[in-house]
């Protein structure tokens, strides 16, 4: 992959009235990079993708594509696309007409027209349905309609707006490998806007977490799971067991703590906290074990109880209520060589070297 | 029984939407339906004498009719009254309907009501305030003359075709802004944006998207002046002067001191019949042309 930046942005802000929807964004995205935004509803991800593509201007700020600055370039002056969140598959006009609607200015011939329709078409597997009207459409076909619409531009980058969030799951899943298939071969920036974390981690080279109008990490989903940088971005991917902690002793190499339910442990200090600072430990449901008797091989064994248990096929959650806490601990698992119901007692392991410290 | 004859009624939706039609069936067939076929019958008979007419089957009405060049002239004069009238309540009220249902963000309502709030008041005095605004010592008259620049007042302002087509179009105005908001304001915008998105310019949006998507509004428009002004016989009366009468003068006074109720009926038809074709005529061809545009 070149690594060469293509989409700079630089300490942007908007503001709605009085309503800082973003605030101070830095970002550099690379040519040819996955690019996903990922957080909760108001989070400004949509408003990010805007600002690129030139539907709403930044109140501060700039925005650089390919070194150019394209800050108040109006979006039919861009080298980029969109695909709509509800697919803007004009009605007016059949599914041939939608998909030239982008090409009228191009001065090309007849036949050149006709080809890039029909390469369009044929990459998102809709052949023969250039005289359909959009309400002959099913959901899923106009979303490829409205890709095929944007990609016969052959953009420098896709803009895409939560394309995937009206069809049904399994159309989903089948979308997301052949999106990213098709961002592979055709090598073109993609900026992918999503709530859903699983989309998210599929399909991107990297991600960026937002929260509130902030970036809060950006990093490719392996480095987001493992590492995650604070408390927000552990608990919005995946799940996590996030556990009260005191601080008892702090060096540059490791730090003591009290554990609520687990007592006294000793950790590396990787995440170089200091006196004073807010911290949490967490560690993923599938790090931990579930047994009916206590196990050596790790150094963290508790007792417990089953107080609920949901089978999701691939794996199971079982809801474990310690022994001498509060806490409700997740534990996940798709091995089941001891069966569990509910209300048995059990004990609970992991190695201390899984725990993470995660800031606040 | 009757809980057999309710349960039957109860199962068919049928039933149940002719239930609820039927005051307005009512309405329509005594007032709409009978009087166009008593008319439709009077238009092929013979007025004798004063009140006898002769109803022994004849087309000599619509020979009549078609004679006389001054009936043709007046058929012709209505349609183009009208064409006209359409026209510039259409550019009128288009980029007003427009503005609302793009530019207004809140309370849209309000200015619906303002928009509409003149017609709140009689037809005949809107009429009547155009002679007003008009007439030779009216308004329009009286500023110009107060300020020195005619000494005499300006003649062609009244009695003739432009003030019964300035005083139309301004009678209509409220019945075409409520179709073309209606379907303007139906249009999901990021159709708009899409259209930006894809490398067309504002105008080429309009023309390629925002036009063709408000065209159901446009015809809705079309229809709803050009249907009622082409048969308007008040307004040709007050402000037309002889140079603004139109064919419905004609046929109310036929139907009155003339006295020639075949004929008038007769004319009635052919008027109706003019007005259908070019509805239907309308509405096609913007369809068609709406096509070739996007």
């Amino acid at each position: 992959m070149s690594t060469k930046n293509y989409i700079k942005i630089k300490n942007l802000s908007k503001s709605f009235g009085d309503v800082e929807v973003l605030k101070n964004i830095n970002l550099e995205v690379e040519e040819g990079e996955f690019f996903s935004l990922l957080g909760p509803s108001g989070c400004g991800k949509t408003t990010l993708l805007r600002i690129l593509a030139g539907f709403e201007y930044p109140s501060e700020g700039e925005v650089f594509f390919d070194d150019a600055n394209v800050t108040s370039l109006p979006p039919n002056l861009r080298p980029s696309n969109m695909v709509f969140q509800n697919y803007a598959i004009f009605p007016h006009i059949n599914v041939q007409r939608n998909i030239e609607f982008g090409l009228r200015k191009e001065n090309l011939s007849k036949a050149e027209m006709g080809e890039r329709v029909e390469n369009a078409l044929k990459m998102v597997q809709l052949e023969g349905y250039e005289n359909r009207y959009s309400n002959q459409l099913s959901g899923g076909q106009r979303q490829r309609i409205a890709l095929a619409r944007a990609l016969v531009k052959q953009p420098k980058v896709l803009l895409l707006d939560e394309p995937l969030g009206a069809l049904d799951k399994k159309l989903r899943e089948e979308m997301q490998i052949e999106l990213r298939n098709l961002q592979k071969s055709l090598g073109i920036t993609f900026i992918f806007v999503t709530h859903d974390q699983e989309e998210a981690m599929t399909m991107s080279d990297r991600i960026a977490v937002m929260d509130e109008g902030n970036i809060l990490q950006v990093s490719p989903p392996r480095e987001i799971y493992h590492n995650p940088k604070n408390k927000f971005v552990s608990q919005f991917i995946g799940n996590i067991n996030i556990l009260d902690a005191d601080l008892k002793n702090v060096s540059s190499e490791s730090i003591s703590i009290s554990v609520d339910g687990f007592g006294l442990m000793t950790l590396k200090n990787h995440q170089k906290i200091i006196e004073g600072d807010r911290f949490n430990i967490a560690i993923r449901p599938e790090e931990i074990n579930i047994s009916k008797v206590s196990d050596p091989n790790h150094d963290c064994n508790f007792n417990g109880k089953v107080k609920n248990i949901s089978f999701y096929g691939e794996s199971t959650y079982f809801y474990i209520q310690l022994d001498n806490s509060e806490k409700i601990l997740m534990v996940s698992t798709n091995e089941s060589k001891e069966t569990f119901s509910e209300s048995d007692n059990c004990f609970v392991n992991f190695n201390s070297q899984n725990l993470k410290i995660i800031k606040d | 029984m009757s809980s057999t004859i309710q349960n039957i009624y109860f199962r068919s939706d049928q039933a149940k939407a002719y239930t609820l039609l039927s005051p307005a069936l009512i309405l329509v067939i005594f007032a709409m339906a009978a009087p166009m076929i008593v008319m439709i019958f009077t238009s092929f008979n013979t007025q004798i004498s004063m009140i006898e007419i002769d109803r022994t089957f004849t087309t000599g009405r619509y020979e009549d009719f078609f004679s006389k060049p001054i009936f043709s002239m007046l058929l012709f004069r209505s349609v183009k009254i009208s064409f006209f009238v359409t026209l510039l309540t259409l550019l009128t009220t288009y980029p007003l309907a427009y503005y609302i249902a793009f530019y207004v963000k809140k309370n849209k309502m309000l200015w619906i009501v303002l928009m509409t709030l003149p017609f709140w008041t009689s037809y005949l005095l809107r009429v009547f305030s155009w002679r007003v605004i008009l007439g030779n010592k009216g308004v329009i008259n009286s500023a110009l003359m107060g300020t020195g620049m005619i000494d005499e007042p300006l003649g062609f302002l009244l009695y003739n075709q432009a003030a019964v087509i300035i005083t139309l179009s301004h009678a209509w105005a409220a019945f075409a802004i409520l179709p073309l908001y209606v379907s303007l304001d139906k249009i999901d915008k990021s159709l708009l944006e899409a259209s930006y998105d894809l490398g067309n310019t504002k105008f080429e949006t309009f023309w390629r998207v925002t036009f063709p998507l408000s065209l159901p509004g446009v015809i809705g428009a079309i229809l709803i002046i050009f249907i009622p002004t082409v048969g308007d016989y008040v307004t040709p009366q007050l402000v037309g002067g002889t140079d603004g009468r139109m064919l419905s003068n004609m046929i109310q006074s036929l139907f009155g001191r003339a006295n020639n109720f075949p004929l008038g009926a007769a004319s009635a038809v052919l008027m109706l019949t003019t007005v259908c074709l070019i509805a239907a005529l309308v509405t096609y061809i913007t369809k068609k042309v709406s096509m070739r545009m996007s």
